[in-house]
């Protein structure tokens, strides 16, 4: 995609400094989605912890999942918060469950008109909104509807 | 079952004057003492007797320095609840009775203070370049306020359970009403009604800006003691009959991966805090419900049982949460809404003035004053207070 959904200038992601979640940003510069995964029990988790909370094994690693999820919630922000945002105008956060990888929720913009009316339980599929120029580069991940 | 149902009451409280954000002509840490005094003074106790502290949110007046500033006799007890936001208000409460209960200290002043002139707001986002860890999922996004990180769980609830946004006007009314007779609030001679809530700006769907709860300086204190003490203090006793803080299961999971997530926390707390205090909703008097935003309060009440999840339409209507006439008068004070935004400390304070009969907005008779602290963080904590005819 070529335009990024929110105004520039908010602070960039950048992986934990313990690298807890440096497989999930890693993945996403190559357009994939990597989510926690226990091999022990093979449950999933979402955000990465050290132990699984299913089964407390340390044997955990970051599998690939599709990007087909659904809209769990949803808010329409208006009041910015963030000088980055002064001339945005209303924009579109959604929570997106991801049916594949046990309903883990991720948290990204919902593409298209800010003002469009949002239905919980609407399927979206994910786009990856990257920022080569930025420095170290980064990429998001963003939801629009499965037409 | 261990409670602390009776043991410990209330010997007096205060406040300093209330200001807008910025505006306190004092120091944080001279604005805690000040509060810490007046609750000293309104119990009738000498400030060298105070030999423990506690408060919550990340209060930034450490009980070592103040001990030394009020030329307390010894310190015996220091507690911070762990969390954020007004979760800890009835916390500290809770932390205050168990150390006195448990024989750790006498004279316990539960308190917080605020200057968010000198130190910083909350409602703003960050002001650097790269963020890393949990909020690196959610800031980027553009998803950093405390109304943002909340509006998404409000939603999912109004969605399942068909509310309509007249239920959270409801809340906001009723805050702003009682604040017109309370010439300490921040919003006294300031009244709200529905149409101005209507054409109000949104700060995010679903909260109008009259959803949102203000951002004050000032301080408020109480002084806790032990139950068999409650009579030598000049005021109508009033007991802690129970309290308890937590959420329930992983209430803490990262990212808005919370299971429950559509909830204020209280689904496990609300029944450990009616079996501590050996009542039910139906007993309750008055209620103080914490106000971050209409929303939370809406939830917290739902799951303290006092309406069915599908019923919050029929249930949210002003008139129901007005003093002195409601079946459930609610926020007495203004709260958090419209009479000052102290963490929520204020709502503890009112509710012992309900009991003690001296609220601006009194309840007849009120025996039964329960307070919920912080919907939506985690930990949260609720408690009640009642009259000698409860114990
Ligand atoms: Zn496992």
């Amino acid at each position: 995609m070529s335009q990024p959904y929110l105004a520039e200038g908010l602070p960039q992601p950048v992986p934990a400094p313990d690298g807890l979640d440096a497989p999930f940003w890693a993945g996403l510069a190559e357009e994939k989605i990597l989510i926690q995964h226990c091999h022990s029990c093979q449950g999933w988790q979402w955000g990465p912890e050290w132990i699984c909370h299913h089964c407390r094994s340390d044997n955990l690693g970051f599998e690939e999942v599709s990007g087909e999820g659904r809209i769990y919630s949803y808010e329409r922000v208006w009041h910015p918060v963030h000088p980055a945002l002064k001339d945005q105008g209303p924009y579109l956060i959604v929570l997106v469950s991801l049916p594949q990888a046990g309903d883990v929720r991720l948290v990204g913009n919902l593409l298209g008109d800010p003002e469009q009316t949002v239905e919980i339980g609407a399927p979206v599929r994910a786009v990856f909104e990257h920022h080569p120029q930025a420095d170290p580069p980064f990429t998001l991940l963003q939801w629009q509807l499965t037409a | 079952m261990k409670t602390l149902r009776g043991s410990v009451a209330v010997a007096g409280v205060g406040e300093t004057a209330y200001y807008k954000r910025g505006d306190a002509p004092d120091a944080e840490a001279k604005l805690a003492l000040t509060a810490i005094l007046a609750a000293c003074e309104d119990a009738g106790i000498s400030p060298r007797d105070v030999d423990g502290f506690a408060s919550f949110s990340n209060d930034r007046n450490d009980p070592s320095r103040l001990s030394a500033a009020l030329g307390c006799r010894e310190l015996r007890f220091s507690s911070m609840q762990w969390g954020g936001g007004g979760g800890g208000g009835s916390a500290a409460v809770a932390n205050a009775a168990a150390a006195i209960a448990g024989g750790l200290a006498e004279c316990v002043v539960v308190f917080r203070a605020l200057a968010q002139g000198q130190f910083g707001r909350f409602g703003q986002g960050p002001r650097r370049n790269t963020i890393a860890g949990e909020f690196a999922h959610t800031i980027p996004y553009g998803l950093m306020s405390p109304a943002q990180m909340f509006a998404m769980k409000v939603v999912r609830f109004m969605h399942d359970h068909g509310v309509h946004q007249e239920a959270l006007r409801a809340i906001s009314l009723a805050a702003y009403h009682h604040a017109q007779n309370n010439p300490r609030a921040v919003m006294y001679g300031r009244p709200l009604d529905e149409a101005t809530y209507d054409a109000s700006r949104w700060i995010v769907e679903p909260f109008h800006l009259y959803d949102c709860c203000l951002e004050n300086d000032g301080a408020a204190a109480m002084v806790l003691v032990s139950a068999e003490r409650a009579a030598e203090f000049p005021h109508k006793p009033c007991y802690l009959l129970g309290a308890v803080a937590g959420s329930h299961h992983r209430a803490g999971a990262p990212v808005h991966n919370t299971p429950e997530y559509a909830s204020s926390s209280f689904p496990t707390l609300a029944p450990r805090l009616y079996e501590m205090a050996g009542i039910g909703p139906q007993d309750v008097d008055v209620l103080q419900s914490y106000e971050n935003f209409t929303g939370g309060v809406l939830m917290s009440i739902v799951e303290h049982g006092f309406c069915a999840p599908d019923a919050c339409n029929e249930f949210f209507v002003k008139e129901r949460f007005l003093a002195p006439g409601g079946d459930l008068p609610l926020n007495t004070s203004g709260g958090n809404l419209a009479e000052c935004y102290m963490h929520g400390l204020g709502l503890v304070i009112e509710a012992v003035r309900q009991i003690r009969g001296d609220s601006s907005n009194p309840v007849p008779d009120a025996a039964v004053s329960m307070i919920i602290s912080g919907p939506m963080v985690t930990p949260v904590s609720c408690c009640v207070f009642g009259s000698e005819a409860t114990l």
